[in-house]
């Protein structure tokens, strides 16, 4: 009978550890267990929690063979709790010994995120290092962003054939930052507007997009001494929706000619549909986009493009504002070591030296 | 006054949505929750502002007959039939609201994404008219995957499908990484200036 009981009893799961989940907001244990050595034949574990002070186990989940893992996702923080792990198969269950005493309790730091906040203080200190140089004076070289020195040719341009220019600052809401660094692109346009009084239609997809670029336009002809000149027209909401809004700027480009169009934030599929319309209506054409897969677009129908971080570049440039021009150039050491620990982490790769994991974010 | 004042909230709220992103603890959630709630609510009032642009855009046009004034008409129609409908039916699923939606505007949203297949055609044939270098290459690269990743590639030599798709995985894999690091340091650095205020193109200029 006893040999019996020996061949048909599975062996438990062992080691089982319950720890507070790491980084989050409470309210979670995770349990980790040596898998059972029949981990093969048996069907599932099943995961046991009891709370003290009472010792009646409950059942809280189970998970199939082979895992040795499982998130309790529904504790309470104030109590404290005890696990069990069963291997299961058909009739016979086998349990493991109970855990240690365990309680969730939520954090003040998610140490997955050290890397990011290290990133970010280098970066503030690269930005704070350069600000300072460019605020002494010193002369800070930027090259040449062909599709930005074009904004005063295209200004000129619209001008000179008395027609509007159309600005699109992309298809992004406000949260997007390439539609915050649009906006202070339009702010620079909007100035040499005012200053040569041509009519601007500045197209918008979002609510908050359109007040924002609303005030930012105003703000540019109060700036420019001409607060007269700024119409309400000038700003236009057209709708949220996708394609809508594409067929609606197309309407406006083929009704209104504009000799130039601008197309700076972050656009998806309908980024070909405005710029190719532009493009047989004959206006000059300044794009800028973050987004990667759209850019090809962008390059094939207009005739310019400021790729990735030039859009970022686009304000310090138009402005040649020396505080802003000083951050460039952090944004260049910034992408220098980028560059260097590329490099290292490769070479210590070649080493069986993995060091990627510090990159991991959580 | 009028500057600092926004700057200052600039300033404030911005260390302490950075702060709520580093901070896991519920107090935190609570109030990236509170402060994405009151986004919510400001959006809804800028879209009142939003929907009297629209309005006024389109009376005016109308009043004024402008070039082709009635395709207003049928904007500020179709806004206001739909706004009574969905007021008065719901927008369950079932309702003529829905119905609408699903039947009309879907279907010439559809039809607009389906006329990218046109633009992409008059695009392309404008670009790859090999004028230059760049756009011989262009050409080339372009010709190189396009027939690599049709059935008949192999056909023309068995190695060229591996070739397109090593121009895929490499070369322009390493340019869109290259893009996208230039990206996040920008999308950092325009964060930075706005919450310490170096950036204040969005308030009218630097004074």
């Amino acid at each position: 009978m006893a040999l019996l009981l020996l061949i048909f009893s599975i062996a438990p799961p062992t080691q089982v550890q319950a720890i507070d989940k790491p980084n989050d907001a409470g309210s979670a244990i995770l349990i980790e267990w040596e898998l059972s050595k029949d981990d093969e034949t048996i069907e599932k574990y099943v995961i046991l929690r009891s709370t003290l002070p009472d010792t009646i186990s409950e059942k809280i989940g189970s998970i199939i063979r082979g895992n040795n893992s499982f998130e309790d996702d529904n504790t309470d923080n104030e109590k404290q709790y005890i696990y069990t792990v069963a291997a299961v198969k058909d009739d016979a269950t086998s349990y493991s010994m109970p855990s240690d005493i365990v309680q969730s309790s939520p954090q003040f730091f998610n140490t997955g995120r050290t890397n990011i906040l290290v990133c970010i203080l280098v970066f503030t200190m690269f930005l704070a290092l350069f600000v300072q140089r460019a605020r002494i004076g010193k002369k800070l070289f930027v090259r040449k962003i062909p599709g930005l020195d074009a904004v005063e040719e295209a200004v000129g341009r619209a001008t000179e054939m008395g027609k509007p220019i159309l600005y699109i600052p992309g298809l992004g809401d406000i949260d997007w930052t390439a539609t915050i660094a649009s906006m202070n692109i339009l702010g620079e346009v909007a100035k040499k507007i005012a200053r040569y009084d041509t009519p601007i239609i500045v197209a918008n997809r979002w609510s908050v997009v359109y007040t924002v670029s609303k005030e930012v336009v105003r703000e540019a002809f109060i700036e420019e001494g001409r607060p007269d000149r700024f119409k309400e027209d000038y700003v236009r909401y057209l709708t949220e929706a996708q394609f809508g809004f594409a067929a609606a700027v197309n309407g406006i480009m083929l009704r209104e000619q504009p000799a130039t169009n601008f197309f700076i934030g972050r656009f998806w599929a309908e980024s070909l549909i405005m710029a190719e319309t532009g493009a047989q209506t004959g206006a000059i054409q300044i794009a800028g986009s973050d987004s990667v897969l759209q850019l090809p677009f962008f390059v094939a129908a207009c005739d310019y493009t400021l790729i990735g971080e030039e859009l970022y570049a686009a304000s310090a440039y138009l402005s040649r504002e020396p505080l802003l021009m000083g951050s460039l150039k952090a944004q260049d050491y910034g992408k220098l070591i980028v560059f260097v620990i590329l490099i290292l982490f490769m070479l210590l790769s070649f080493f069986n030296i993995n060091l990627l994991y510090l990159l991991e974010v959580q | 006054m009028k500057r600092r004042i926004p700057l200052v909230i600039c300033f404030g709220i911005g260390i302490l949505m950075l702060a709520q992103f580093m901070i896991p603890h519920p107090i935190s959630r609570e109030f990236g929750s509170t402060v994405n709630k009151w986004y919510i609510v400001l959006a809804a009032f800028a879209l009142v502002l939003a929907i009297g642009n629209l309005i006024r855009h389109h009376s005016t046009k109308i009043r004024r007959k402008k070039t082709d004034w009635p395709y207003s008409i049928v904007t500020l129609s179709g806004m206001v039939a739909m706004s009574i409908i969905g007021f008065a039916g719901g927008i369950d699923p079932d309702s003529l609201y829905q119905t609408i939606y699903l039947n009309v505007l879907a279907p010439l949203g559809s039809t607009m994404f389906a006329l990218l297949a046109y633009y992409m055609a008059s695009a392309a044939y404008r670009s790859f008219r090999a004028r230059s270098l760049e756009a011989t290459l262009l050409l080339a690269a372009a010709f190189i995957v396009m027939i690599g990743f049709m059935p008949f590639g192999q056909y023309i030599s068995p190695r060229l499908p591996a070739f397109a798709e090593w121009i895929m995985k490499v070369p322009n894999m390493a340019s869109q990484r290259g893009i996208m690091f230039g990206v996040a340091f920008g999308s950092i650095a325009t964060a930075l200036k706005i919450i310490l205020g170096i950036e204040r193109s969005w308030l009218g200029g630097k004074k």
